[in-house]
């Protein structure tokens, strides 16, 4: 056998985009009804009566940071489930003591995950066009926060499922830390509309970065130095990988 | 050529402190079928989870064909098929989708016609377009050992294959193994049921404990294991027992109310006609008789008190 067990993760992958299938109208219109709804509040009802952001009209301001929220939250569930589950059933044991490695495991999982919410993304932006008009500077750029955003919260995902022992644990981190960090950073605001502390403060959390250089690739303006940015989404991508290299090796939660 | 599978010095110690394996060695040899019998928490399944690499080994070393399975373990698990003791199965998916899988996971291309062998063989093939949560228990243990033979493996391991079986799954179980074997598959199953083990085995090791107590040729394990036990429930108590009664080597139990003769079931003569022949004569009477196959649990503690 060759050094790469292609088939192996080509079977993974197939197998978790058809669970993606059959759970459609979770994975993907909840979602959508979701953001249209806050287009509909923020954009036209509230936003209609708010002057431009850094020279962008409010309902095209927020579509950055939608998508992004959108994009934490479904990863984080998609990619939890995707292992939490054949954890909770048992049929773990198929993929383990297969010819598949770690490295394998991860791209099928993680890569299904990643393609849902990638496809999530696109949706979104699609929908927001419905809304507001819409201008997109970079989309190299846009494209490449995208993935690799989506990329990390899978890995976070892949982690927080191979972590959990019940299913309210796999809600807990998405609820509890990911949704405050997100509405705190900067999804519906700039953060320089903030005082002087608290501006300092959300400096802290990591999603400003996030969200402002996505945001930057849409409209050309930032919270953060774009740099900065990408250095921080890198970062927290390596941070992940670390974490799924410790699992593998130690076979935590895994291999008993 | 090395044995198809290897087991040197093997132990597990779980994270909870728990020592399911004391130090296992073990040989199987190609094309054998070895039944590993033990009672519930014997470490059966961790043994077995370990060769497959679903479980990380303590200390020891497994080789299959020679090949260490974690070093190797590419090479190694792809020759391995394993049906698990618990129904782990995915609900939604059809029975020939999650066969199709097991394929492809590991690294296997595409082979329909081998699928429909397959299936055919475990009365699966009408069932190919079913969900798997519309199939009975029954139906869903075939589903896993088709799972298990799609990438044509070379040692098959069956955990606890008929435990909640019905007969006819059983008998059918036990005839694909047949086939298996005549085929060249190595099959090492795991049971507590004498029974199969008799039934299919080529070698039987019993497993208690976290330690392999004995590795045996079936036959001579059967005559160990068909030791019986004639229980007599005598009139009056007795205090000692009487010396005519001293060649048939018999125990005085229970203050002295019963009687205990120990007989081998497969031997020509069992010796009771003559023990109740001599109790006439010398007067003894009892109310009432009965006899038992010795359990397995009594067996295996017999045969860890006699290795101790």
């Amino acid at each position: 056998m060759s050094g790469f067990n292609g088939r192996g993760v080509l079977a993974i992958y197939l197998f978790e985009m058809s669970r993606f299938n059959r759970t459609f109208w979770q994975s993907l219109v909840a979602p959508v009804i979701t953001t249209s709804l806050y287009f509909i509040v923020f954009g036209a009802a509230i936003g209609s009566r708010m002057g431009e952001l850094d020279g962008v009209h409010y309902g095209a301001f927020i579509v950055p940071g939608l998508i992004m929220l959108s994009i934490f939250t479904e990863s984080l569930n998609n990619a939890s489930f995707g292992i939490y589950l054949p954890r909770f059933t048992g049929t773990i044991y198929e993929v383990l003591s297969a010819p598949v490695s770690p490295f394998e495991m991860v791209l099928g999982y993680v890569g299904a995950a990643t393609t849902k919410s990638m496809i999530l993304g696109f949706v979104i932006l699609a929908t927001a066009t419905l809304f507001v008009p819409l201008k997109i500077v970079h989309p190299f750029w846009m494209v490449a926060f995208m993935v690799l955003t989506a990329a990390t919260f899978c890995l976070f995902g892949f982690i927080l499922g191979v972590w959990a022992n019940g299913f309210e644990q796999l809600q807990f981190v998405p609820l509890l830390v990911i949704t405050p960090l997100t509405f705190l950073g900067g999804a519906f605001y700039s953060i320089d509309m903030l005082p002087d502390a608290w501006r300092t403060f959300s400096l802290f959390n990591p999603v400003v970065y996030l969200i402002s250089g996505f945001r930057w690739s849409f409209y050309g303006t930032a919270d953060v130095a774009v740099g900065v940015s990408l250095g921080a989404t890198l970062g927290f991508l390596l941070l992940c990988l670390g974490v799924v290299w410790w699992i593998f090796r130690t076979g935590y939660r895994l291999k008993n | 050529m090395p044995p198809i599978l290897a087991i040197q010095g093997l132990t597990k110690t779980y994270a909870s402190g728990l020592q399911a394996l004391k130090r296992i060695d073990l040989q199987i040899e190609r094309g054998e079928i070895f039944a590993l019998l033990g009672p519930n928490g014997a470490g059966k399944t961790t043994l077995i989870s370990i060769v497959c690499g679903i479980v990380t080994p303590t200390t020891g070393t497994v080789l299959v064909e020679g090949r260490d399975i974690i070093r190797n373990y590419r090479a190694t698990r792809s020759m391995i098929g394993l049906v698990p003791q618990e129904l782990h199965t995915d609900m939604f998916v059809t029975v020939w989708n999650t066969v199709a899988f097991s394929r492809g996971l590991f690294g296997k291309p595409a082979n329909p016609q081998h699928l429909e062998k397959v299936l055919r063989d475990l009365s699966l093939w009408e069932k190919r377009d079913d969900r798997i949560m519309t199939l009975s228990g029954g139906m869903k243990r075939r589903v896993l050992i088709a799972k298990a033979l799609a990438h044509e493996p070379e040692i098959l391991f069956l955990d606890e294959p008929t435990a909640g079986v019905d007969v006819e799954l059983r008998r059918d179980m036990w005839e694909l193994v047949r086939r298996l074997r005549a085929s060249g598959v190595t099959i090492i199953l795991t049971t507590h049921y004498i029974e199969e083990a008799e039934e299919m085995a080529d070698r039987v090791g019993v497993i208690s404990k976290g330690e392999l107590i004995v590795v045996e040729e079936k036959a001579s394990l059967m005559r160990k294991l068909g030791k019986k036990q004639l229980t007599l429930h005598l009139q009056e108590a007795m205090t000692e027992i009487p010396a005519g009664l001293a060649e048939w080597g018999v125990a005085l139990k229970n203050g002295g109310l019963v009687l205990e003769y120990i007989f081998d079931a497969h031997e020509e003569r069992t010796g009771i006609p003559g023990l109740l022949r001599r109790m006439g004569e010398l007067g003894i009477g009892f109310k009432d008789l009965n006899t038992q196959q010795s359990s397995l649990e009594e067996i295996f503690v017999s045969l860890v008190s006699e290795r101790a």
